[in-house]
C-alpha cells in the first residue's frame, strides 16, 4: 500500500496489537470477582502520572464526573488525553493535569469557547496538540476494538485538520481511491459512566450510546461508574442491554448523580446554572481556582460533592418517571 | 398590515429552516441548525430527519437541545444510537444535509474552527476544533454554513482549514479523495444567502436578505464574490415563523 501523505502531528500513543492482546490475556481476568470500590481506590489504584486517557461520553451529557473530580483531586500533572469534550476536559486542562492532546473538540457548546483550554495553549502549557475530526477520534478507538493496527476513513481528507494529525493518507490496493488512514488508539485507562452495571462490571446504558461500546474496548484498564449498582439477575433478565460485558471492566464506583452538573438520559436534567456560572466565571483564571478549590479541593469525595450541591437542587433535577 | 418586527438570530434560522427539506436526513450541529430543524418541522418537513453527533436519529424537536448528546436528540425519536452510526450513515451516503458553523470561510467555503492568528503550535487563538465539522464537510451529500457576515470571518485565506469546502478549487475535493458529488451547498449569512457556481466552485451571491443591498454584501466580503444578473430576494420571518420560534422552539430565548 502506498502512503501519499503524512500528518506531521505526533503520534502520542502508538498502537501495538500484538500487546494488546498479550495484555488481554494476562492482565484481564475472566473470573466473576466483585470489583466494586470507590473513586478514591480506582483512580489512585489503576491511574499512573504519564498515562494516557479517555472520557466518554462528554461533559454535560453522561460523562463520569465524579471520577474526573479524583482525576483533579489526586493532583496527576503529566497526563495525556484524547480530547473530545466539554466540561470534563475544562476540568482536566483548568487544573493542569493534561501535557499532550489528541484534540478533537474541546468547548462549552451554547456557551462558546473553553477558556482553560484557551490559556492552556495559548501559553504553551500544554506541550502538544493533535488535530483528529470527531468521527476519526472514535474510529482510532474503534479500530483498536476491533484488534487492527488502522482503520481506513474519508474523512480528514485535503485539510489542515489532516497535516496536523498523525494519520496517512495512502492509495487504497483495491479501488485506487485515495484513503485516511487512522492509527488504533489504545487507551492506559479508559472512564464511562454508565446507568447501571453489576459488580462485576457488566453495564447497560439508556438512551445514545456514545462511543462507549468502542472506548470500552480501547482501554487496557478501564474504570466504570455507574448510577445503580444491580444484582446480576437484573442484567441476565435483559442482556441484549449490556453494552460493556464485564471482562473489559477492572473497577466498579457507585455513582449516583455521577454526571452532575451534566445530565443522564431518564435519571436528571443537566444543572444549568452551575454550567453556566462556571463557562462565564472560567473567563477568569482565579474564579477558575475559587471553583476549584470549592468543588474538587475542598471536598473529599462524591458524597461531599453531593452535600455541597444539595439535595433540594438534586430533587429539583430529577425527571419523574422517566421521560425521554 | 406591517412587516412584522424581528432580531438577526429569527431572520437566520427561517432562512436555514425553509432550505431543510421534508423526508430528507439532515446532521444537525449545536444552535442555530438545532432551532432551524425544530421550525423546519412545525412549518412545512414533519418527516425531516434529525441525526446528531453521538447518536441520536430521526427526533421530534419538540424541546432544544442544548448540546448535540443531550436527550432532546433522541426524543420521541426512532433511533438512539452511538456517534459511529451517524459518521458511518455519512460515509455510505445516507446523509442528504450537514449543516456547519465556523469562526473564517474563503471563496470555496472551506472553513476555520481550529485557530486564528499565529501558528499551529503557538496559535493568538485557540478555538473549539473540528468535532464532527470535518467529517460533515466531508462525508455528507450537501453541506449549509450558517455565519454572520463580516470581513474578518469571510477572508481571501482563512488562517487553518478545518473542514473542507471546495479546497483550492475544481476538482480538488476528488483529488483529496473526497467522496464524488459533495461539498458545499448554501452559505446562509446575516446579510444574504449565497451559493457556488458550477463550474469554478465560487462563492456566489444567490439572494438579499430584507433591506440589504449588493453592495452591503461586497463590503462585508473579504474575497471577491460572483454576482450574477439575476437576485434573488428572501423574505423577512413571516408571522407563523414567529410565533412558532417565540412561543414553541425556543421559549427560553437560548438563541432569538
Amino acid at each position: 500500500m502506498k502512503v501519499i501523505s503524512s500528518g506531521i502531528g505526533e503520534l502520542i500513543q502508538p498502537p501495538d496489537m500484538n500487546a494488546f492482546r498479550e495484555w488481554n490475556r494476562t492482565k484481564k481476568t475472566k473470573a466473576l470477582i466483585d470489583k466494586r470500590m470507590s473513586e478514591q481506590e480506582a483512580v489512585s489504584k489503576y491511574l499512573k502520572d504519564g498515562h494516557y486517557i479517555g472520557i466518554e461520553l462528554y461533559g454535560t451529557v453522561r460523562a463520569p464526573m465524579s471520577l474526573t473530580r479524583e482525576i483533579v483531586r489526586q493532583g496527576y500533572k503529566n497526563l495525556n488525553c484524547a480530547g473530545q469534550g466539554v466540561y470534563e476536559s475544562e476540568l482536566l486542562v483548568a487544573a493542569n493535569v493534561v501535557k499532550k492532546l489528541d484534540w478533537t473538540y474541546i468547548g462549552f457548546e451554547v456557551y462558546g469557547l473553553s477558556n482553560s483550554a484557551r490559556r492552556a495553549v495559548e501559553s504553551g502549557f500544554i506541550e502538544k496538540v493533535v488535530e483528529w475530526s470527531n468521527a476519526a477520534l472514535t474510529w482510532r478507538f474503534k479500530a483498536a476494538a476491533m484488534g487492527v493496527p488502522f482503520i481506513p476513513t474519508r474523512v480528514m481528507l485535503g485539510t489542515d485538520t489532516f497535516k496536523y494529525s498523525a494519520a496517512k493518507v495512502v492509495e487504497c490496493p483495491f479501488t485506487g481511491d485515495k484513503l485516511c488512514l487512522l492509527p488504533a488508539l489504545i487507551l492506559d485507562v479508559g472512564f464511562i459512566h454508565v446507568h447501571r452495571a453489576d459488580k462485576y462490571g457488566n453495564c447497560q446504558i439508556d438512551g445514545i450510546s456514545g462511543f462507549a461500546a468502542e472506548m470500552a474496548r480501547a482501554s487496557k484498564r478501564l474504570i466504570i461508574s455507574a448510577e445503580e449498582i444491580v444484582d446480576e439477575d437484573v442484567i441476565r433478565s435483559q442482556p441484549d442491554r449490556t453494552i460493556i460485558p464485564y471482562y473489559l471492566v477492572d473497577a466498579v464506583v457507585e455513582a449516583p448523580f455521577g454526571s452532575h452538573p451534566g445530565e443522564m438520559t431518564c435519571l436528571y436534567e443537566r444543572d444549568e446554572q452551575h454550567i453556566k456560572n462556571y463557562a462565564t466565571d472560567s473567563k477568569d483564571e482565579l474564579l477558575v481556582k475559587d471553583y476549584l478549590n470549592k468543588w474538587i479541593y475542598g471536598v473529599q469525595n462524591h458524597k461531599e460533592y453531593l452535600d455541597l450541591v444539595g439535595t433540594k437542587k438534586l430533587d429539583s433535577m430529577r425527571i419523574d418517571g422517566g421521560v425521554r | 398590515m406591517n412587516a412584522p418586527k424581528y432580531n438577526p438570530n429569527e431572520l437566520l434560522i427561517s432562512i436555514a429552516s425553509r432550505l431543510m427539506e421534508d423526508n430528507a436526513t439532515c446532521f444537525i450541529g449545536t444552535g442555530i441548525p438545532m432551532l432551524a430543524a425544530s421550525l423546519a418541522q412545525k412549518m412545512h418537513a414533519p418527516n425531516l430527519i434529525s441525526m446528531f453527533e453521538f447518536g441520536g436519529i430521526g427526533a421530534q424537536l419538540e424541546k432544544l437541545p442544548l448540546a448535540v448528546g443531550d436527550m432532546r436528540t433522541f426524543n420521541k425519536g426512532l433511533v438512539a444510537a452511538g456517534i459511529c452510526d451517524i459518521m458511518e450513515a455519512g460515509q455510505c451516503g445516507f446523509v442528504d444535509y450537514g449543516f456547519l458553523g465556523g469562526a473564517q470561510i474563503d471563496m470555496y467555503g472551506n472553513l476555520n474552527s481550529t485557530i486564528i492568528g499565529g501558528d499551529h503550535d503557538k496559535p493568538k487563538v485557540r478555538l473549539p476544533g473540528s468535532g464532527g465539522g470535518n467529517d460533515v464537510g466531508s462525508t455528507c451529500w450537501k453541506t449549509i454554513i450558517i455565519m454572520q457576515h463580516g470581513k474578518r470571518r469571510f477572508m481571501p485565506k482563512i488562517d487553518f482549514i478545518t473542514t473542507p469546502g471546495y479546497l483550492s478549487g475544481p476538482g480538488a475535493r476528488e483529488e483529496a479523495g473526497l467522496p464524488p458529488n459533495t461539498g458545499p451547498y448554501r452559505v446562509v449569512t446575516d446579510l444574504c444567502t449565497l451559493g457556488f457556481d458550477k463550474k469554478s466552485k465560487r462563492m456566489k451571491l444567490l439572494a438579499l436578505n430584507p433591506g440589504i443591498t449588493i453592495n452591503d454584501v461586497v463590503e462585508n466580503t473579504g474575497f471577491e464574490l460572483i454576482i450574477p444578473g439575476k437576485i434573488e430576494q428572501n423574505d423577512g420571518p413571516s408571522v407563523e415563523e414567529l410565533r412558532i420560534l417565540r412561543e414553541e422552539v425556543d421559549q427560553d430565548r437560548y438563541y432569538i
